[in-house]
């Protein structure tokens, strides 16, 4: 394999963003190391583009310094950076074949024809393309369009990768599977790259570390696993997978737990640093029991509505704390609407979250 | 060392120490002068010489300012000390070159005072090719030192490009138009007179209202806005009659009429005159048919406001109804259907919603037609007859026996101020509204047919109308081929072989006809002002769409201000411009092709900017990733991209300039002779036989090179129909 990985580490220090008035990115700082796959996330507008961009150069910060490595690229232009991005649009020239697309960033850096073509031929190698040099792009499928661009970043042997909602335009069945070659590529070669989507369960598969934002700000940094089970607040609770968020009481902390009260279940859970007094409980509807008769420590409730959908029941049961969404694996053995309800959590299950 | 600088630097010196400092020959390109006592003669010597030899003292602290330079040849462009010095030097050498060349003419010191403070010096010329070359070099020093301060990324090529663009725009539009102003407050002196002033502006010439009660003509102004403003109403229903035959009425052929749209690219905008004079002047086919079978004597109607009234419209009515088609087709069918569903019967659907939702699209074209009909020279010239507008009576103050300059001026200013208020009322207010209709997404769905009363009336109208457009062009081909309308209808060839004629002599063919000079003229002019026109328009639209810069706004209006400048109003502003160092340039070729590109520059501009905004703006943000910079980036990704456009642009602007007659007509000279001005010259004599067999050459020619683009451009497997449709669009807007 003759693509290598010149992977280098990307560092913001407060960086900001302002297109007019509209704050995009503010004061954002975060360290990426080298080798590594992490994936900005968030819903639309939160400035996740913007903060990708604002890596490529095409954007200029307005506030902030940026670091590729040890360099300081904060006023460098895109052409003058050592990074290279897959577009959501894949942006393939589309008067190039597919061996001019791949081999383009090669010729205008003034490689010698004979080694931008062997080098081109290696990368798309590396994708699986090995025999399409000679097609227009027009002439290939989305996947392999996706395919191509990717190709083409990764022959400049860049020290960050840049992937925007890369893929967006493929079938649900597709993206699976090259989201899968992505992450295989990247652990192979050693690569660093970021990543931008607003698909969780995308994120959640791909990621050494997620960063969540909102609303230009970041919300949380962690591993898929850290993120899932155990959000810092309930923008990330709610936004990574579903959560219930309910409102408790923290009587009392020692140590490291917290003795927590929602009605009438006391709860020993993890502090995660909150205060005895109010607080909230961020439950993944899979945590959640739901039983017929009565049983200890469990909430009651009514039973809303039962919803089959084939690999999972959901349920949705109204209780003195505000509604709760229950996914149940368990499709034979049915609880039916407007039956009164019993709602117990499991262990591990609810997780402290600051109230709001 | 910095690539750039040295060039730059290097092109400067050549300009200073090489090249003839003065202007020397009227060819484009001549190098005479190398053999006529280069480098010591004083019209043809270098700066340096001048300097050292005849006593232009004056250019020598131009060279200072490249000094300036050189310290930093090997400076690194992040340093403050690179970004200050370039533009200290930039900015220094351009103003020290403008101020030597405004206050130093050709009688020596402009200005008294300043004689008296630094005494008598030798008089100069107008610049020539080394002053331009210094000129282009302190400027592109300039754009460097701002790019170096971050301006625009720091990218040296858009950093250039908005410079250069900016430096044309000033000397070929902002320049000469400030001229006018200047003038219009001057005696025919030269001296200041602001009470002269106002008695031009307020005479009862232009703004006379007497013709309300007593039987005289009416100020100049009150005649042109009248004919303006109906025009606009005009040519608006008109265009809406046929768009909504062709888009919604079920008639088969309703495509055909989209033909109509190419009619105003091809055509001179006198030749319609020309043709209603023969069918309907005192010697007409049709007043003489009129007189011989009823009865009904012969009369000048034609000639005054209803015949040009007349006339633009015919020439108007396919650019209102080119807006109106993309109006009329940009309303969502799927808001129609919802009425439809809502069980709002064919009138009422019509009546509330798409009419509706047209309103911005009608106020657009009504302006366009207003502007049009202002701007228009060729119809209100031929037909006019007592009936003055401002673009004629412009023509003969300046031109006629009274040669005042001064009033001249006045009139201009009156006539800009008309459509310049037009243009920015277009701009601002429903210029946006209605694109926003037009560049919607794809919508599926049928448009609802109109319905029946509505559909009989638009045939009513449109019918006979077609029936006369098809006279008139018949008129206008084969009219050439009759010796005298009206008296004698015989079949002739005479004006062909006086115009055209080619004989054999001793030294091959020899190019006897009449024409034939000013038809080369005219191909070669047009054939050279064709690719800058449209580099200088894609240029432009390159900026406007792809790049974010400080001054973005005003840049674009600058830009689209040539747009709104009627071609006679150009025609005198460059007259008095031009005529004097430090640019001199009447009565040259360079001066038309000047004239040409900054007046059909809009043609480029909007067929760059419909192609440019259907590339993905990723694909350029690829490239750049992909470590090309900017120019690169252009040559490589966007101009194979935009093809089809460059086509169209190049094709238009070289159409525009063979049919553009208002400005041409001040600037033509014996050495440069444009056919339409030639044409306009026969008119003026009564020779319309000759008048229209030149009008029909050239409106062939120019259909042929209409025709080969279409061709190319519907071959190409990217070519793109916007881009084309955005061409033509542009090409029969601007005037």
């Amino acid at each position: 394999m003759t693509i290598k990985s010149n992977a280098a580490s990307v560092r913001f220090d407060a960086v900001t963003k302002a297109f007019g008035d509209v704050v995009a990115v503010d004061q954002i700082s975060l360290l990426i190391e080298p080798g590594k796959l992490v994936t900005l996330l968030g819903p639309s507008g939160c400035g996740k583009t913007t903060t990708l961009r604002l890596i490529a150069g095409l954007e200029m910060a307005t506030g902030g310094q940026i670091f590729i490595g040890d360099r300081d690229v904060t006023k460098l232009p895109a052409t003058d950076r050592d990074v290279a991005m897959v577009f959501q649009s894949y942006a393939l020239f589309p008067h190039m074949t597919v061996g001019e697309n791949v081999a383009y960033g090669l010729k205008v850096s003034g490689v010698k024809k004979p080694d931008a073509q062997a080098r081109s031929q290696d990368a798309l190698n590396l994708v699986g393309l090995a025999d399409l040099g000679d097609r227009m792009p027009s002439e290939l499928s989305g996947g392999q369009q996706q395919r191509v661009a990717v190709a083409r970043a990764l022959v400049l042997e860049p020290q960050v990768l840049l992937f925007d909602e890369p893929l967006s335009n493929l079938d649900a069945k597709l993206r699976r599977r090259v989201r899968e070659e992505i992450r295989e590529i990247q652990q192979n070669l050693g690569l660093t790259v970021i990543y931008v989507t607003h698909d969780q369960e995308e994120a959640l598969a791909v990621s050494d570390d997620i960063v969540v934002m909102n609303n230009a700000v970041i919300a949380q940094i962690g591993t898929p696993r850290e993120l899932y089970e155990v959000p810092s607040d309930a923008f990330v609770a709610d936004f990574i997978g579903e959560a219930n968020i309910l409102d408790c009481e923290i009587e009392s902390v020692a140590g490291d737990m917290a003795q927590v009260r929602l009605g009438d279940i006391v709860m020993q859970l993890p502090a995660l640093n909150l205060a005895p007094g109010p607080a909230q409980l961020a439950i993944r509807p899979r945590r959640v029991d739901l039983h017929a008769e009565a049983v200890a420590e469990t909430l009651p409730g009514t039973l809303l509505k039962a919803t089959y959908v084939g690999t999972h029941m959901e349920y949705r049961i109204e209780t003195a704390h505000g509604e709760i969404f229950a996914i149940s694996g368990d499709v034979d053995d049915l609880h039916h609407a407007n039956s009164e309800i019993r709602v117990g959590f499991r262990d591990p299950g609810p997780v402290l979250i600051p109230a709001a | 060392m910095n690539k750039f600088v040295a060039l730059w630097l290097a092109v400067g010196l050549i300009g200073f120490f090489v090249l003839p400092w003065y202007t020397t020959d009227d060819a484009f390109v001549s190098f005479t002068w190398l053999r006529d006592g280069w480098p010591l003669d004083a019209d043809y010597a270098p700066a340096i010489i001048q300097i050292f030899a005849h006593g232009k003292i004056w250019l020598a602290p131009l060279i200072l300012f490249f000094a300036a330079v050189v310290p930093v040849l090997r400076g690194n462009p992040s340093d403050r000390l690179f970004a200050a010095t370039l533009t200290f030097a930039g900015a220094g050498g351009l103003v020290f070159l403008l101020l030597q060349g405004f206050t130093i003419g050709i009688a020596g010191w402009e200005y008294a005072s300043l004689e008296a403070l630094f005494g008598p010096v030798e008089r100069q010329f107008g610049m020539g090719a080394g002053a331009v070359l210094v000129a282009a070099a302190f400027l592109f020093l300039l754009t460097q030192g701002f790019a170096a301060r971050g301006y625009v990324g720091g990218d040296l090529f858009v950093a250039g490009s908005i410079g250069l663009i900016i430096a044309l725009i000033t000397a070929f539009v902002f320049f000469p138009v400030s001229r006018i102003l200047v003038s219009a407050f001057q005696d025919n002196q030269g001296v200041y007179a602001f009470s002269l002033f106002a008695e031009k502006i307020s005479d009862s010439k232009i703004w006379g209202l007497r013709c309300l009660s007593e039987n005289v003509s009416c100020g100049v102004a009150w005649n042109s806005l009248m004919l303006a403003v109906s025009v606009g109403i005009g040519s608006t229903l008109l265009g809406l009659a046929f768009a909504l035959v062709t888009t919604r009425a079920r008639l088969k052929m309703g495509k055909a009429f989209r033909v109509l749209t190419v009619l105003p690219i091809i055509t001179p905008p006198f030749v319609i005159g020309l043709a209603m004079i023969l069918l309907f002047g005192r010697a007409g086919v049709v007043t003489q048919f009129m007189a011989s079978t009823f009865d009904i004597p012969p009369t000048r109607w034609i000639y005054g406001f209803t015949g040009i009234w007349l006339a633009q419209m015919l020439a108007f009515t396919p650019i209102a109804f080119l807006v109106l088609i993309g109006v009329v087709e940009g309303v969502s069918p799927s808001m129609e259907e919802a009425a439809q569903t809502l069980r709002a019967d064919a009138w009422t659907t019509f009546s509330t919603v798409s009419f509706p939702l047209m309103r911005p699209g009608l106020a657009n074209a009504f302006l366009l037609g207003f502007i049009e009909s202002m701007a228009d020279f060729g119809n209100p010239f031929v037909l006019g007859g007592n009936y003055g507008v401002l673009s004629t009576e412009i023509f003969f103050a300046i031109v006629g026996a009274q040669n005042d300059q001064g009033g001249a001026a006045v009139l201009a200013i009156v006539l800009l101020a008309f459509t310049l208020t037009a243009f920015y009322v277009q701009r601002r207010w429903v210029g946006k509204k209605s694109y926003v209709t037009v560049t919607g997404k794809g919508d599926a769905g049928l448009h609802a047919m109109l319905p029946k009363r509505l559909t009989w009336l638009i045939f009513a109208i449109v019918i006979p109308w077609t029936f006369m457009m098809l006279v008139i062009y018949c008129m206008v081909m084969f009219g050439g081929f009759v010796e005298t309308w009206g008296r004698d209808h015989s079949f002739t060839m005479r004006h062909y072989a006086d115009a055209f004629s080619v004989t054999t002599g001793e030294h091959g063919l020899i190019w006897s006809g009449a024409a034939w000079n000013s038809f080369w003229t005219t191909i070669s002019i047009s054939a050279i002002a064709a690719p800058l026109t449209a580099g200088l328009g894609l240029l432009t639209a390159y900026l406007l769409v792809r790049q974010r810069f400080a001054g973005r706004e005003a840049f674009e209006f600058g830009t689209m201000l040539s747009f709104a400048i009627p071609g006679t109003v150009i025609g005198i502003s460059y007259i008095l411009a031009f005529n004097i160092p430090p640019l001199e340039l009447t009565g040259t070729g360079i001066i038309l092709i000047i004239c040409f590109m900054f007046r059909n520059m809009p043609v480029g501009l909007r067929a760059g900017v419909a192609a440019m905004s259907q590339l993905d703006k990723n694909l350029d943000e690829a490239s750049l990733t992909l470590g090309a910079n900017s120019f690169t980036t252009v040559r490589n990704v966007i101009l194979p991209l935009l093809r089809p456009a460059i086509a169209a642009a190049l094709v238009f602007s070289f159409v525009r300039a063979i049919t553009s007659v208002s400005a041409v007509i001040f600037l033509v000279s014996a050495d440069y002779h444009m056919a339409t001005a030639y044409i306009i010259g026969r008119v003026e004599n009564g020779d319309y036989g000759l008048a229209i067999a030149y009008s029909s050459v050239l409106i062939l020619v120019m259909l042929a090179a209409v025709s080969l683009v279409q061709l190319v451009i519907s071959r190409r497997k990217l070519g793109r129909r916007t881009a084309v449709a955005g061409a033509e669009q542009a090409g029969a807007v601007a005037t």
